[in-house]
């Protein structure tokens, strides 16, 4: 595929992305909040059909295609399947910023355009904890890439 | 459970959307539609691609469009203050490098492939999210 090609679709993508989330009610962080409030006695459950939804379209896309396709050299898929500290930890600390500002990063860019305090806030601040994580894992083999292009003909491992 | 926020059929259409943009990056650019790594490595230098750029710049791109045919649902509308959103940046920004994804990459993208190590992240975030919400509600918020 030509360069023009894969940018162009990788621009749709993320406005579909974008559109999804907004319709999904993601780009409201009160209401990210309310989901994740499972015990204040008004807990609002929607963004669970946000997930569902998605799963639903790209579960099935996956196995019943990528899974079978010929030449599964051309996806670049994650092959970890150890569960680390790094993953555990990480994902510790994003749930915590999560609830706390009710952003996660895509409704966070897809915000952007509002001029909000919040969403300029927390873009601004997402941005500097990613450099941070970059300064402090570069000298050692980056711990973090989860899409590193796999060699070509290599099978992707089913569990991740 | 608050039935009037409650939104089924938005928030199924709108996941639907996500699943259909996850599966065009995945199906035509054999990419794995994960907001954070995507935006991460292009921010930090550590993978500039110019098709990453272009991924962000359509998530913003969608979010202007959206902005003035739906802007109440971009209501913020919370107890929130500038201080906690800020500490709340650099959290999300630090724990999903460490943690090699987010809500899409692992949540969405991960979880439709099954992987394991996605499930527990998905299931780890969503805890702590949701204990964190608890918290700040019974600490009485910002207010």
């Amino acid at each position: 595929m030509s360069k023009g090609k894969q940018i162009a679709i990788s621009f749709v993508s993320g406005l579909i992305f974008a559109i999804g989330l907004v319709l999904g009610g993601m780009t409201q962080p009160s209401k990210v909040v309310g989901f994740l409030d499972f015990f204040g006695g008004a807990w609002d459950p929607s963004l669970a059909f946000v997930m569902g939804g998605a799963i639903l379209f790209h579960a099935p896309a996956y196995f019943l295609f990528v899974r079978r396709h010929p030449n599964p050299g051309r996806f670049s898929l994650p092959t970890k399947s150890e569960i680390t500290l790094p993953l555990v930890g990480g994902s510790v600390l994003f749930g915590i910023g999560w609830g706390l500002g009710g952003f996660c990063p895509g409704p966070g860019l897809a915000s952007i355009p509002t001029f909000g305090v919040e969403a300029l806030t927390f873009v601004g601040s997402m941005s500097a904890g990613m450099l941070l994580h970059h300064v402090l894992t570069r000298k050692p083999a980056a711990e973090s890439q989860p899409a590193k292009p796999s060699p070509s003909g290599a099978h992707p491992t089913p569990a991740d | 459970m608050n039935l009037e926020a409650f939104t089924p059929w938005s928030s199924l259409a709108g996941g639907l959307l996500i699943g259909l943009a996850a599966t065009l990056m995945l199906v035509f650019n054999g990419r794995v539609a994960g907001i954070s790594g995507i935006y991460g490595s292009a921010i930090t230098g550590s993978d500039p691609a110019p098709w990453r750029w272009a991924f962000v710049g359509g998530l913003i791109a969608g979010g202007a469009l959206m902005l003035p045919l739906v802007p109440e649902l971009f209501t913020v509308a919370y107890d929130r203050t500038p201080w906690m959103v800020a500490v709340a940046g650099l959290l999300v920004g630090v724990g999903t490098r460490y943690g090699s994804g987010c809500t899409s990459g692992h949540g969405v993208c991960g979880m439709s492939r099954l992987s394991r190590r996605s499930i527990v992240a998905t299931l780890t975030f969503v805890a702590a999210g949701a204990a964190t919400v608890t918290l700040v509600r019974i600490l009485g918020g910002a207010s």
